[in-house]
């Protein structure tokens, strides 16, 4: 039988068994609050992607979960469990150390997606699973393909602000270390680009000041 | 939040940061004494003229001020702190509310204190609802923020990319002809009609974009689409978006509770879709008051006095505003 283990934002996360195997059973279950088009359209879309884009950027080089099966209609995912602590408790509960080579770990992980124009589109700390020191990612319904500078700047922002508003304590040392990483996989003028970028997007934000 | 609030301590405040002139008078147990405001409305189809809106505030505020002391019950002498809204808003409304309070701390030689405008609608709600440490959606002209607190600071979960809602509403209104603000005729066109159109819904990560269904609904309108279903679409798809990124800064925090401030809050589809949010996830559902949702004195006086009871203030020669004032840029030294 499944068992709830998470309540997510947007789907709720059961254990169960797939073939006599754990496996993780994603459901994206209707949102009454949205009319049901819309709903229907949203929870379809991204179940769609997150399969895709699961196997895409496995084949980049991020550890991912296996799938099992789909049910695009129900919106469900069984995909392999990984067990693991989610990179946002880790910071939480100081268990640092080793942060600063996961933090490498994750800009190396992110790199490699851009490399292969897969933009996450939702860079959480709840959303890299540290087993042992491998880092695992998941979550890629909001996912996409580009090529555009400004959506690797869009997805690096977003991981910049969970770290500032999650993770503050860490926030600006976190966010160099994931830089860093990238950096080893995209290069230094990459990075170059990407940072001036960034700042660009802050600047947008109602009411910044950004030097 | 730490019980340093001495009992007796009374803070007058002024709210000038857009349309509304507000002044009001409070005591620190959360009484609120007066709260008198008056709003510039531009003319229909038109938004805000900076100019003409600080011009207004120029006229009432001799009345506003006397009225909020006299509603009261005090005169100037009796109020410890003199409060007013530094930032962020326009330039030139800002100006004539910090110039109002300057004088009269000066002649009063009461402390000024400067509050964030933000920050205000956020202490008022938390004040008025009981909230203790809730994800608050903040949604106005001005705003639209998730923000929670976290060490001694408001920090911003996702906000918008582009308009505010407050802007997509009033903008989509001009367009009709409504003057500003237009978010409550348009909640009234949008209860006639259940026809939903397809409109554009951007979320990317925690972050909203509305600049696409404003495009999208002007257009659709100019082609004679029902107005009707236009305004319920774009409630619908627009607080669906502002519901969705509340989730998720909730299910990421996992707080338990979830309050909804600002001018916009006082709109009943958005409370409707945030109350099922927050039952989803056991949180608390806590909604501003609808006389205190949009800009008013009393958010002012509150975060004044709070900020006051903290030891802020400001010399009147460095007293200036910050039209760019992000809340997340305050110490906000009165919250454990």
């Amino acid at each position: 039988m499944e068992r709830l283990i998470r309540k997510g934002a947007e789907a709720d996360i059961y254990l169960g068994e797939w073939f006599r195997k754990e496996a993780i059973l994603k459901i994206r279950k209707p949102k009454p609050y949205r009319q049901s088009e819309l709903d229907v359209e949203i929870r379809k879309k991204r179940t769609l992607h997150e399969a895709s884009f699961l196997m895409d950027a496995r084949k980049a080089g991020v550890s991912t979960p296996l799938i099992y099966f789909i049910d695009q209609n129900k919106a469900e995912i069984v995909m392999q469990y990984i067990k693991g602590v989610r990179l946002k408790e880790m910071i939480s509960d100081r268990k640092m150390g080793n942060i600063d080579a996961l933090c490498s770990e994750v800009g190396r992980c992110i790199a490699r997606l851009h490399k292969n124009n897969i933009i996450h589109g939702d860079l959480t700390t709840s959303n890299f699973l540290v087993v042992k020191n491998r880092l695992v990612f998941i979550d890629f319904g909001l996912a996409f393909f580009s090529q555009r500078l400004e959506d690797m700047a869009v997805d690096l922002h977003l991981m910049k602000g969970v770290l500032q508003s999650a993770h503050i304590e860490v926030a600006d040392e976190a966010f160099n270390k994931i830089l860093e990483g990238y950096a080893e996989i995209a290069g230094m003028n990459m990075i170059k680009d990407l940072v001036r970028k960034i700042k660009e997007i802050e600047r947008r934000g109602r009411y910044a000041r950004v030097e | 939040m730490k019980n340093r609030l001495d009992k007796g301590i009374v803070c007058w405040g002024c709210e000038s940061t857009a349309h509304t002139f507000s002044c009001s008078v409070l005591k620190s147990d959360g009484r609120i004494l007066s709260d008198v405001k008056s709003i510039y409305t531009p003319p229909p189809g038109s938004g805000i003229h900076p100019r003409e809106a600080s011009r207004h505030h120029i006229e009432v505020a001799p009345k506003v001020v006397k009225q909020s002391l006299i509603q009261a019950g005090l005169n100037m002498k009796e109020v410890d702190a003199i409060a007013f809204s530094a930032g962020p808003g326009l330039g030139p409304c800002l100006r004539v509310g910090a110039t109002v309070s300057r004088a009269l701390a000066l002649y009063y030689d009461k402390p000024l204190v400067p509050v964030n405008h933000a920050i205000g609608h956020i202490e008022l709600a938390i004040m008025l609802t009981g909230a203790k440490d809730p994800v608050v959606l903040l949604v106005s002209g001005g705003h639209t923020m998730i923000t929670a607190f976290s060490l001694g600071r408001w920090r911003v979960f996702g906000e918008t990319l582009d308009l505010t809602v407050g802007q997509l509403l009033d903008q989509f209104g001009r367009e009709i002809g409504f003057s500003s603000p237009s978010g409550q005729r348009i909640e009234e066109l949008a209860k006639k009609s259940s026809k939903y159109i397809s409109l554009p819904y951007t979320v990317k990560g925690n972050d909203v974009s509305f600049s696409g269904i404003l495009t999208t609904a002007k257009k659709l309108f100019k082609e004679g689409k029902d107005l009707d279903s236009l305004c319920f679409s774009i409630q619908e798809t627009a607080f669906a978006m502002l519901a969705e990124v509340t989730e998720r800064a909730l299910a990421f925090t996992e707080k338990k509770e979830v309050l909804l401030a600002g001018g916009v809050a006082a709109n009943k589809r958005l409370q409707e879709m945030l109350m099922e949010v927050s039952n989803r996830h056991d949180a608390k559902f806590f909604v501003v008051p609808k006389e205190y949702s949009g800009d008013c004195g009393a958010q002012i006086a509150w975060t004044g006095l709070l900020a006051h009871s903290a030891n802020i203030s400001v010399d009147i020669e460095k007293s200036f505003v910050r039209q760019s004032w992000r809340l997340d840029k305050v110490d906000v030294k009165w919250r454990d």
